[in-house]
């Protein structure tokens, strides 16, 4: 298998679900001859054209909006936010108009948005956010954030055939850092099924998107002690089974989130694991995460608001000494 | 009262700001006098079907609370009559007219508002929050107006498979101060989509006046978004029908979308609730005078009609709706879970279109 970017396998996987289903259809701002400010939609409009691959005006509703009418005709809509942050301008089409229309009137939306989301490059407040608690609280629309090339092609073409609409996060920092084999062709990786991106027995890190490399670097190394890691791969629907099951397996769990603290993945993860696998615990449920506070924009102050290798591996550390 | 001008000359009571030359000969645009005793029947639907439904949220049948369009049928009847059966829309809360005219019967309507497990939501939704998608209707959020960017989205996906299709939707004169409206208006000029805007001015934005919800009419705007602005005294159904096909048409034939405002008054409250203490009186009177059934079937009678019969139609419709409607059961709580997330492909139906030109496509 040929190895790629995480980057390049989203292009891939976008492109190829173009080829094969021409109601597929992409839209976003500068997604045409500039190819997207992170080159995910790179000579799309050569092979597709201006029809397919839409360089909207700058207006998030519009693009939202308008993909939700062209959902429900029949389309099957791919939209790029510029960056994760900008989705709270298009926010109300998504959470009022899209994720409740099936339960409100029967009628599906079968609606991808594309979110490069999370920081660590110093793009400041506003183009460094991970805003999926967000989408949480908003019955009607699934979540995935995928942390691996191979996953980040197959969860695509998953988001993009679902008759639901789906957020997909992308995280920027593994766009060119991440990279791994990647199936050529067609496949999908359903939606709401975790992956062990590493077996353990000792403690399980529970993460999804750039935290996952990050939680496997930081425990690789534990003085002896197997570190399980749980990739989620989709918030929602989210894997009860493979938390619960990696729980009664090594009866301690950190989660760890790039996301700010409260009310957050790592809540609703260690409130699960609360109802559900008490008995089985033999430590508290630690979070890792950005404290809740915007993310700054200088790179010391940027740092220490991100979680970091060493976090991870403290944690790890004192949880193992419970 | 002619159907085959442009609405400039239908209305009488405004100025158009900019009119585009039209698209389909005033032939292809007329009416019969089938057509007529439509639109009249239309209007008498929905007002009865609100009066029945007002009278059963006082009777306390009715949970929550209670919005309807008085006054403003020959808006909803006149726009929605243009409508081809494959043509979408998205109907707004006060356009009851539009929903009986694509098909919806009045006693699903009253089940919906007492939300029964009948009705057309089922109890997910209640008073004019729906849409019925076998009819080709995109039922409306509450948020306005946001569903004129569904709108354009339907006409995007008309225009990227090649389809004649228009899709119309509807929004009030307040909601042209969202910065959607704005956002609806730029997409649907900048990609020339076949969409139809009808606005709504019933002078009140709940209780806000025009004079607080904008500093220029919103029909001039129209222009500087690249496409044709039109306004028609909306108590006359006529001229909102004669603008409607003609926008429709246009649309069809590529020629982009049109923004159609129809000037009109809302003559109950915001809702129920609501006792319109900031309405002035002559405001009330002006337009009181200017009933758009009274008009319209007093120009029938003229021509023979026997509107008393239509009338009592419409009455024992209503009745037998009634009836069926309050047999409904309330929905089961244990289905209040169900159907957050969609397991099938979308599927909007066709709409009822009874404007006669449909009929004549299909025969030929
Ligand atoms: C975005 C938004 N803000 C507030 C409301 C609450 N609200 C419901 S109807 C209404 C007035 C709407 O006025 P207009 O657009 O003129 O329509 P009308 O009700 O007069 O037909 C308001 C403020 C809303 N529905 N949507």
């Amino acid at each position: 298998m040929p190895e790629t970017t995480y980057l390049q396998a989203i292009s891939d996987g976008l492109r190829e679900e173009m080829r094969h289903d021409d109601t597929v259809f992409c839209l976003g701002e500068d997604i045409g001859a500039f190819g997207g400010a992170f080159k995910v939609t790179d000579g799309f409009i050569e092979e597709f054209g201006g029809r397919r691959v839409w360089d909207t005006p700058l207006a998030e509703s519009a693009i939202i909006g308008t993909a939700v009418g062209a959902a429900v005709e029949g389309l099957r809509p791919v939209c790029e936010m510029q960056f994760a942050d900008f989705i709270a301008c298009g926010f109300d089409q998504l959470v009022n108009v899209a994720a409740k229309m099936h339960y409100r009137q029967g009628l599906p939306v079968p609606l991808t948005v594309r979110l490069p989301s999370g920081g660590g490059f110093s793009g400041g407040p506003f183009h460094s956010q991970n805003p999926e608690a967000w989408f949480l609280q908003a019955p009607g629309l699934k979540v995935v954030a995928p942390s691996t090339p191979a996953d980040a092609k197959g969860l695509l073409a998953a988001a993009i055939r679902d008759p639901n609409p789906v957020v997909y996060l992308e995280h920027k920092h593994l766009y060119r850092r991440a990279k791994g084999e990647v199936p050529e062709g067609r496949y999908e990786i359903p939606l709401g099924k975790a992956r062990l991106a590493r077996e353990g027995t000792d403690l399980t890190v529970i993460a999804y998107g750039a935290m996952v490399p990050l939680a496997l670097e930081a425990t690789e190394d534990m003085a002896g002690a197997r570190v399980e890691v749980l990739d989620l791969r989709s918030l929602v629907p989210l894997d009860h089974d493979a938390v619960l099951a990696s729980v009664r397996k090594t009866s301690k769990v950190v989660v760890l989130h790039e996301a700010t603290r409260s009310c957050g993945v790592g809540a609703e993860v260690a409130a699960l694991i609360a109802e559900e696998a008490f008995e089985d615990l033999d430590g508290p449920v630690v979070r890792v995460s950005a404290p809740d506070v915007p993310i700054p924009f200088s790179p010391p102050l940027e740092r220490a608001v991100l979680p970091q290798v060493d976090d991870v591996r403290e944690a790890c550390r004192e949880l193992l000494a419970y | 009262m002619s159907t085959t001008t442009a609405p400039s000359a239908a209305s009488g009571s405004s100025e158009p700001f900019r009119h585009s030359p039209p698209v389909a000969s005033s032939e292809a645009l007329r009416l019969t006098p089938a057509d007529r005793r439509a639109l009249l029947h239309y209007m008498l639907l929905m007002r009865a079907t609100e009066e029945r439904a007002l009278s059963l949220y006082r009777q306390g049948k009715v949970p929550g609370s209670f919005y309807d369009g008085r006054g403003q049928e020959a808006v909803s009847v006149g726009s929605a009559f243009a409508l081809g059966p494959r043509d979408r829309a998205c109907i707004l809360h006060r356009d009851l007219g539009a929903h009986l005219i694509r098909g919806v019967d009045p006693g699903r309507v009253l089940a919906q508002m007492m939300g029964r497990a009948g009705s057309i939501t089922g109890g997910r939704e209640g008073n004019m929050h729906f849409g019925d998608r076998r009819l080709g209707c995109v039922g409306m959020v509450s948020m306005l107006p946001d569903m004129m960017l569904v709108a354009c989205g339907l006409a995007l996906a008309f225009q990227m498979r090649g389809e004649q299709r228009v899709a119309m939707t509807w929004c009030g004169e307040g909601s042209t101060a969202n910065g959607q409206w704005h956002e609806a208006m730029n997409v649907a000029g900048v990609r020339r989509l076949p969409v139809v805007f009808i606005l709504e001015n019933n002078q009140f934005a709940y209780s806000t006046p025009n004079d607080l919800e904008f500093a220029v009419d919103p029909v001039e705007r129209a222009g500087a978004y690249g496409f044709a602005g039109v306004k028609v005294d909306g108590n006359d159904v006529e001229a909102v029908f004669a603008a409607s096909a003609e926008a429709c048409e246009r649309a069809r034939s590529g020629g982009g979308p049109t923004l159609i405002e129809c000037e009109t008054m809302r003559m109950h409250g915001h809702g129920a609730h609501d006792d319109m203490r900031y309405v002035p009186r002559e405001l009330f009177e002006h337009w009181a005078a200017r009933d758009p059934i009274d008009r319209y079937e007093a120009g029938l009678r003229e021509q023979g009609v026997d509107t008393d019969a239509m009338r009592a139609a419409v009455k024992s419709e209503l009745d037998e709706a009634a009836d069926w409607a309050l047999a409904q059961d309330m929905p089961d709580p244990a289905t209040a879970s169900e159907g957050v997330f969609a397991d099938r492909e979308p599927v909007l139906g066709d709409g009822r279109a009874p404007w006669s030109r449909w009929e004549e496509a299909a025969d030929a």
